[in-house]
């Protein structure tokens, strides 16, 4: 069991910060070239020179084209006419065609959108040489400069790391709590608790704080493993991380309690803590998917899992180092959360004792 | 001085009704035995002795404090052991007497003296590091007891301790038992083995929530079965059994091994009228015959019989 607890994490971070890459780095290309011109090479050139794009091969005749995207041998074919540089030098308008492979659309986007800048790099080449030519220099007045700030290589690791430690943290945590005192139903040992002169608070205290420590080492493994494979750095209040950290433990736990309340064998408690923590934190809480772009329905579905609230303050945290004044709301409402399922977990465990 | 007193105990769930108004005292320093069938409401009414069910009316005094208002104190001067073995599995053996010792808040030298004591009644010295699981039945079940008296209770619930343990074992359970009562422990034990009943000082029996017998053994023998009892054993039980049950004269008759028991309801049958019947009408072969003191079995059949009529 605590062989699980601990190697989890690691396995999970692993998988999601190797596995789970958004980037879209080394696109497959393949040119058909049928003007193989200066103009055509510098063109590819210029395209393959970035990390973005690997050229697999060059196309000999256009029935190969299908081919190589069916079998997902390239993810994109760039076709150049044979009048291209014929239409340069005579200073007319040249159509350049790309074929992208569409299945996995916001790969494709993204491919899009390299392609387009590479392309238009080049053409504002062009441009210059001819103005050269004539003496003249080109004007462009804006000159956008985009900056990312706090990752700035848009990395998705450092964007996913906060989430998956806000996932396992409310695994272990919801699922260890309420499978261990499940487990003392189960068994009857808890009958012999509930004769002693031990009261709830001091039973539940007695569960809980292993697991509060347990959930605390694991975080631990995950922030180190985030710097030593991902290079991730704490840029905020370590102190900040820790209170925020043990708040929103409170409110899985909380969460865990009230499940072994309302769960009488270890199978249904495993089965509703999974429910009500793994899938809600995976795919609700912003981990993966963005909230915002959610349906507004689905958007206020969200509320339900305090990973959402545990992870805008981790990233705010690790990634932007900011202070307490950018994320309190998320602070009262874990607190909130836990207060609930605790006093719900109170109501029915009386209930139960008048029943059975 | 009683340890326990029942007034009118009852609880109700839902239309069901599992214990039915009963009233009872247990005498300081007695083995008092609780009797009746499974889902009689044995297990509910230790469960509001010990504090853990509210009644739904009704009251009971356990060591001086009542369960309606004084559950926690009640848990505090209790000891209780159940059917299922309240012992942490994966834990060694005195790892689960240092929990228990814990809970009820001993420690020093005192821990020791009683942890000592335990692993004594066990029959576990030097063996405290073995695992609670792979303990035999009838050890884990004097370990269990141990423990659940570790603080020295005045009073001890075991609610069927020995089911499902080998004789020997039970026997050696029981023996546990006496010394507990020896040393003054008030002692409240369910049970369905009735041989287990004759250890008994005072005994109840209830039957669907109501109580339908108490008094001590000898008692409960001699004023519940005024009529007289046989016991017959022939060559044909079940024929014989079944031929008896049609005369008028026959209350209840029950089968136990190779021969029967008869109540009669006529004072004026003899052995002879039976003997008559069942050799002369049906040539059954009657190998022994003779008038009995009833068994505890035979009582508590027969009120039983009667409650559900």
């Amino acid at each position: 069991m605590l062989f699980i607890i601990f190697f989890f994490p690691v396995v999970l971070l692993i998988i999601f910060g190797y596995a789970i890459n958004f980037d879209v780095k080394h696109i497959k290309i393949a040119v058909y070239d049928q003007d193989k011109s200066d103009y055509t090479r510098n063109y590819i050139n210029g395209l393959i020179s970035s990390d973005y794009f690997d050229l697999v091969t060059y196309v000999e005749d256009s029935d190969e084209i299908k081919g190589l995207l069916d079998e997902k041998v390239v993810q994109a074919v760039i076709v150049f006419p044979n009048d291209l540089s014929k239409k340069l030098m005579s200073k007319q308008d040249v159509k350049v065609q790309y074929l992208i492979d569409g299945v996995d659309g916001s790969t494709a986007s993204v491919i899009q959108n390299y392609v387009n800048a590479a392309t238009y790099a080049y053409s504002i080449r062009l441009t210059k040489e001819y103005l050269a030519v004539h003496g003249k220099n080109i004007y462009v007045p804006i000159d956008l400069q985009p900056r990312f700030w706090f990752n700035p290589e848009l990395q998705s690791t450092k964007f996913l790391i906060p989430g998956l430690m806000g996932m396992i943290l409310i695994v272990t945590a919801v699922i260890s709590i309420s499978l261990s005192i499940v487990r003392e139903k189960e068994r009857g040992t808890i009958e012999q608790i509930n004769v002693s002169p031990l009261s709830s608070l001091e039973f539940i205290l007695g569960k809980t704080i292993p697991y509060i420590f347990i959930s605390l080492i694991n975080a631990t493994i995950v922030l180190a493993a985030g710097y030593v494979l991902f290079g991730i750095v704490i840029k905020g209040n370590i102190f900040l991380l820790l209170f925020a950290t043990m708040v929103f433990l409170f409110a899985a736990l909380g969460l865990g309690i009230f499940i072994s309340t309302v769960a009488d064998s270890q199978q249904v408690a495993f089965q509703a803590a999974n429910v009500t923590s793994l899938l809600p934190s995976f795919i609700l809480s912003g981990f993966i998917f963005p909230i915002e772009t959610m349906p507004n329905i689905i958007q206020v579905l969200t509320n339900i899992t305090p990973a959402k609230f545990y992870v805008v303050i981790l990233r705010a945290i690790l990634l932007r180092g900011a202070g307490v004044s950018a994320f309190w709301e998320q602070l009262i409402y874990l607190g909130i959360f836990g207060t609930i399922f605790i006093t719900l977990a109170t109501i029915i465990d009386k209930r139960s004792r008048g029943k059975n | 001085m009683k340890a326990i007193e029942v007034n009118n105990l009852t609880k109700k769930f839902g239309d069901f009704t599992a214990v039915n108004n009963i009233n009872f005292d247990v005498k300081q320093g007695e083995i008092f035995g609780f009797l009746g069938a499974n889902g009689a409401g044995k297990s509910t009414t230790i469960r509001m002795l010990i504090g853990v069910l509210e009644p739904t009316s009704g009251d009971a005094m356990v060591g001086g404090y009542s369960i309606m208002n004084d559950s926690e104190m009640v848990k505090r001067h209790i000891g209780y052991m159940s059917q299922k073995f309240s012992l942490y599995n994966d834990l060694t053996v005195a790892e689960n007497i240092r929990f228990y010792a814990g809970v009820y808040g001993l420690d020093g030298k005192k821990y020791q003296e009683r942890k000592q004591w335990v692993l004594k009644v066990a029959n576990l010295e030097n063996m405290e590091n073995m695992l609670t699981s792979s303990l035999p039945g009838g050890i884990k079940q004097r370990l269990a007891l141990g423990t659940a008296v570790i603080h020295e209770p005045k009073i001890v619930f075991l609610d069927e301790p020995t089911s499902g343990v080998d004789p020997v074992s039970r026997r050696n359970f029981w023996d546990l038992i006496n010394d507990l009562s020896d040393a003054g422990t008030t002692v409240l034990v369910t049970t369905h083995y009735l041989d287990e009943a004759e250890f008994c000082n005072d005994i109840i029996l209830i039957n669907a929530g109501r109580l339908v017998a108490q008094g001590n053994a000898k008692a409960l023998k001699t004023n519940y079965i005024k009529n007289p009892i046989l016991e017959i054993e022939s060559d044909r039980v079940v024929d014989s059994l079944e031929i008896l049950e049609k005369e008028k004269w026959v209350g209840e008759t029950s089968i136990f091994g190779n021969y029967i028991h008869v109540i009669l309801n006529d004072d004026t049958i003899t052995e002879k009228n039976i003997t008559q019947l069942l050799y002369e009408q049906n040539g059954i072969k009657i190998k022994r015959i003779e008038r009995i003191i009833p068994t505890l079995e035979d009582v508590f059949i027969h009120l039983i019989e009667k409650d559900n009529k």
